[in-house]
């Protein structure tokens, strides 16, 4: 399970940990959150991440 | 104290810090001021507060227009404790009041205070009724922190940005058409290379979303309001959130025995006599913020280190974490050093460049001890090369 960095804000995407903000459940992987998923600190597209 | 009235029933309520000079690291030659707004409608509304030592000043500014327990609403825009930081005294003085501010700004002024003030989070967009007027709450993330909110006031065409169109200016004028220009930009600049610079497509964004408003008039949280040079800083915010520079060139160092110096300086000459306007900083002068103020128009970056105990100087590698954090795009890069033995620096150096996504057209140049005459020329040279690779 990768994770995924915020490259606007640094916020961490842990699939083990989810996106509780989002309801993004632990366990799901960074590619398979939706396409319109954003970063929930600065609201930062999907595009916008890269990989840790 | 004097009112000070930036539209009819609005006031600024700010207070000056004349003495502040390190800002968070951040040289602050000419002091800031921290500003706060009260909006006298059929509700009183503050926006923003001071930094928690001027909290004194800002109450005694709200004291000479209205009794501060009548306040109804204050607005956080920001987090950040310059603005935060009178949220505490102010709340206990208008215990009725509500505090407006982000999904992050809650989160944010919790962490802070750790107070269960009367919260209402405002989502982006969201319109308040205070009487005659009406607030929109804007959020604008990472302009400069995720918590970032404007408030604009569509029956004023005022715009309340907090920390974006900010500058570090103390001053007895509170407008920009009181102070010189030139002043003016070059704290403006100052102010984006070093908080704002690294955000720039959220800038564009935020322009982007505040475009279609009219406004005639920027009241930020630090500094001069704008109401005479709107479209010049507009103008400045949109060239500077698309790294647009100069066919200029920036060459910062530090040295050791003055070897690096004279690396530098001979390729100084070389990009002059190419005809390109070379600006040279040293570490050991000049503070790391204002070699942004420079880096900021720049297009051509030379930087160099001699190596010492197989690594760059220590003033080097904070400046290069510096500008890591504050990234900088589109730049053309060129780096040098000297050394005795290892001479790892100037390679260090080039590789950063190259991580920071720069082109490196000329490979580094590392010099023995001391550089002889025929290096030098041939250092020269190269100065003259990369200018007119700058064009
Ligand atoms: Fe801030
Ligand atoms: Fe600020």
């Amino acid at each position: 399970m990768d994770k995924y960095r915020c490259t606007v804000c640094g916020y961490l995407y842990d699939p083990k940990k989810g996106d509780p903000d989002n309801d993004i459940e632990p366990g799901i992987e960074f590619s398979d959150l939706p396409d319109d998923w954003t970063c929930p600190l600065c609201g930062a597209s999907k595009d916008q991440f890269e990989m840790e | 104290m004097n009112k000070i009235e930036i539209k009819p029933g609005i006031y600024w309520v700010g207070g000056i810090d004349w003495h502040i000079q390190d800002f968070h690291g951040y040289k602050t030659h000419r002091g800031t001021t921290y500003n706060a707004y009260l909006i006298i409608d059929e509700k009183v509304v503050l926006v923003d507060t001071v930094k928690h030592y001027l909290y004194g000043e800002m109450l005694a500014r709200i004291k000479e227009i209205i009794d501060p327990s009548k306040i109804d609403y204050v607005v956080s825009n920001h987090v950040e404790m310059d603005h935060s930081g009178s949220l505490p005294k102010i709340l206990e003085e208008a215990p009725n009041a509500t505090l407006i501010t982000s999904v992050q700004g809650e989160k944010g002024l919790r962490r802070h205070y750790k107070r269960d003030w009367n919260f209402h989070v405002a989502q982006s967009g969201e319109e308040l009724s205070i009487g005659k007027r009406t607030l929109v709450f804007v959020h604008v993330p990472m302009v400069h922190w995720p918590d970032s909110m404007v408030t604009y006031i569509p029956e004023e065409n005022l715009l309340l940005p907090n920390d974006a169109f900010g500058q570090h200016i103390a001053s007895a004028e509170r407008f920009d058409d009181e102070i010189e220009w030139g002043v003016l930009k070059e704290a403006t600049a100052t102010y984006y290379a070093n908080i704002v610079m690294p955000y720039g497509t959220q800038v564009g964004k935020a322009l982007e979303a505040l475009g279609g408003l009219d406004i005639d008039m920027i009241a930020p949280s630090h500094g001069i309001i704008w109401r005479s040079r709107i479209p010049d800083i507009l103008a400045e915010y949109v060239k500077w959130a698309n790294h647009e520079t100069e066919a200029r060139a920036l060459i910062v160092y530090d040295t050791m025995w003055g070897s690096t110096e004279r690396i530098a300086y001979a390729l100084a000459e070389g990009l002059s006599e190419a005809d390109v306007p070379v600006t040279v900083r040293s570490l050991k002068n000049t503070h790391i913020s204002d070699v942004m103020t420079d880096l900021i128009t720049s297009k051509l970056i030379l930087i160099g280190s001699p190596t010492i105990n197989n690594g760059m100087l220590p003033s080097m590698g904070g400046f290069l974490t510096y500008l890591k954090g504050l990234r900088p795009k589109d730049r053309l890069g060129f780096a040098f050093g000297s050394f005795g033995w290892g001479g790892q620096a100037a390679g260090e150096i080039e590789k950063f460049m190259k991580d920071m996504g720069w082109e490196v057209p000329i490979e580094y140049v590392n010099l023995k001890f001391v550089p002889d005459t025929e290096e030098l020329g041939n250092v020269k040279s190269i100065g003259k090369e990369l200018g007119k690779i700058l064009g």
